[in-house]
């Protein structure tokens, strides 16, 4: 088969899978039962180090 | 030890220049290599005087690296004029062809000026505008500084002398034709090298965040750096015909070539003008109403939805050509589902205000930001809509296009970029309030009027003109020429210079403000002023 033909018939079936599965996994993983309180802390970020960078003692992982 | 290095990169790269001058075969070529020849000795000559100098002290990684973003809100505001002055002219000159003068055939008329108008407000206002501001936000929502040193500063400046390369280009004649990619290959290198740089600086602050989280500004900002690099690189595989010319051969041809343009074009204005842009909006809409962003989950969908949708919207820009129905049945589909994650984005951040709505009567800037993601929304209806088969064979190649885009570039992006150097220069310059805002209001309405004035004319005259093309009589002959639509269309075109003049004035106001700002603002107290000139 012509390589056109291989790579549209892969496109159009796993990669479709694949790439459809990646976005219905954030989707479920970014409402996953308890993660109100990370997106709360994420969304919060532009308010914390507005003047300075944070020093290493207050860096937080 | 790196100096010497320097200095013999930088003698290498003026020796080549000052022979591509000699030997080159067009102007543009020649023009473009005597600037490069002159960048080249002046940062030689200013590398040499500090060599085996006394090295300054490291800077400690304390502060913040805004230097280069100061130089960045001036070059986005200076550039954002140019580009507003020339848009303005050659509307005039499609209403008056007398002003194409006879004296500046071949550099000034509109075929040369129309492609340094498009660069210079999305390539030189707008990049400007998002390598600024995304300096400006990693390193706040990282809480780090800058990574690479002085890189930054050699993105700034490699930036804006591609941008240069580009302006001088057109009006000399050095174009490879293809929209909103017209530089030529020589152009093209050089601004590969900085924007991997650009990514380099920007990851590389990522990495080293001291947040958990890498806020979702920077996702948006991420993947705008990320996609451009790569449609780019694709859409400017050409071979120059000589070293010493600026004429390039593409690689692809017919309806790939095409498709490749379209998959380019549009995915500027999905990740150059949407995705980066949004990573501002999200930032300094939060900031400016002093609230966080209405839901946090939302713009995560939003960010991977706008990306894997944005991506396959181009060939929507062939309609009833050679492109194979499939694709272009695909671009319009996928332009159609794209107007969920937009909206999803657009109440995104016009929710942000709710329990604040009141700001909106007495803070300008924030009635700024919160037109422009009404603007947003407008034109990422208005695309989805016109990127329909049946809807494009009326609205294609008609001033429709022109209105929908200008309502995005100046409401959208214009409007937001307005907002954030608001927000950024009394931030910058360490001053507790803006000069006027009164003035900042003034500019609210004049740009207002003006976007308003711009569409409306170019909905009328663009589905006038369609209708003409496509009027035929009983016998099933065309009833109009083309000179006919084109002379209909005249009064429209002067509302549209006028809508121009008014964005222009908008503009100025907006300079004249922020030279203000920064000159009689009263300063923040001494403790943090101290703090800022220690950062430097």
């Amino acid at each position: 088969m012509e390589t056109y033909t291989v790579l549209r018939a892969f496109a159009d079936s796993w990669m479709l899978l694949v790439l459809f599965g990646f976005f219905v996994g954030v989707i479920l993983w970014v409402i996953r039962p308890g993660s109100n309180k990370t997106h709360q802390d994420a969304a919060n970020v532009p308010f914390r180090h507005d003047d300075k960078p944070a020093t290493s003692e207050e860096a937080r992982t | 030890m790196l100096n010497y290095f320097k200095l013999i990169v930088l003698g290498l790269i003026t020796l080549f220049a000052m022979i591509a001058a000699s030997y080159a075969r067009d102007l543009a070529y020649q023009v473009h290599a005597i600037i490069i020849m002159a960048v080249s000795a002046g940062l030689f000559l200013w590398t040499l005087r500090r060599t085996d100098e006394p090295v300054p002290a490291a800077v400690l990684e304390t502060s913040y690296m805004d230097g280069v973003i100061r130089y960045g809100v001036i070059a986005t505001a200076f550039w954002g004029v140019v580009g507003f002055l020339a848009g303005t002219f050659i509307a005039f000159q499609l209403a008056f062809p007398v002003l194409n003068f006879d004296w500046a055939q071949g550099y000034l008329n509109f075929g040369r000026l129309r492609p340094l108008h498009t660069s210079a407000v999305i390539f030189a206002f707008g990049g400007n505008a998002l390598i600024a501001c995304s300096f400006y936000i990693v390193q706040r929502t990282s809480a780090a500084r800058l990574w690479g040193g002085n890189l930054a500063w050699f993105v700034f400046w490699g930036y804006n002398l591609f941008i240069v390369l580009a302006a001088t280009g057109y009006i000399l004649g050095g174009t490879q034709s293809k929209e909103y990619a017209e530089p030529e290959w020589y152009i093209d290198l050089w601004l590969t090298i900085v924007w991997l740089a650009y990514l380099a600086v920007f990851l590389g602050t990522i990495i080293k965040r001291k947040e958990p989280h890498i806020y979702v500004a920077n996702w948006f900002l991420l993947s705008f750096i990320v996609t451009v690099a790569m449609l780019h690189v694709f859409n400017n595989l050409s071979i120059p015909v000589s070293i010493w010319g600026s004429k390039s051969v593409q690689v692809f041809a017919g309806v790939q070539d095409a498709m490749v343009q379209w998959w380019y074009g549009h995915n500027a204005v999905g990740f150059f003008l949407t995705a980066g842009f949004l990573g501002m909006m999200y930032y300094f809409i939060p900031k400016q109403a002093e609230r966080p962003v209405f839901s946090y989950k939302l713009s995560i969908i939003h960010f991977w939805a706008l990306i894997f949708l944005y991506i396959w919207a181009g060939p929507h820009h062939l309609h009833y050509t050679a492109l194979p129905d499939w694709a272009s049945t695909l671009g319009m589909v996928f332009s159609i589902i794209l107007w969920m994650p937009s909206w999803g984005g657009m109440i995104n951040g016009l929710m942000t205000l709710s329990g604040a709505w009141d700001k909106l009567r007495t803070d300008p800037v924030i009635r700024m930001m919160v037109i422009s993601l009404g603007f947003y929304g407008m034109s990422t209806f208005e695309g989805p809509m016109m990127s329909i088969r049946a809807v494009n064979s009326l609205s294609h190649y008609t001033d429709w296009t022109i209105g929908h885009v200008h309502s995005g570039a100046l409401g959208w992006n214009g409007m937001i970029t307005f907002g954030a150097l608001y927000f950024l220069v009394p931030k910058l310059w360490n001053r507790t309030r803006l000069y006027s805002l009164s003035m900042v209001s003034w500019h609210f309405w004049l740009a207002t009027i003006g976007i308003v004035l711009y569409a409306a004319s170019m909905w009328v005259t663009g589905i006038m003109e369609g209708l003409m093309w496509r009027e035929v009589d009983a016998n099933g002959f065309l009833v109009n020429s083309f000179a006919d639509t084109v002379s209909a269309k005249f009064p429209m075109y002067i509302v549209r210079a006028l809508g121009g003049i008014l964005y222009v004035a908008g503009a100025v106001i907006m300079c004249y403000n922020l030279w203000m700002t920064v000159r009689r603002s009263p300063a923040k107290e001494a403790a943090a002023s101290q703090a800022a000139v220690a950062a430097e």
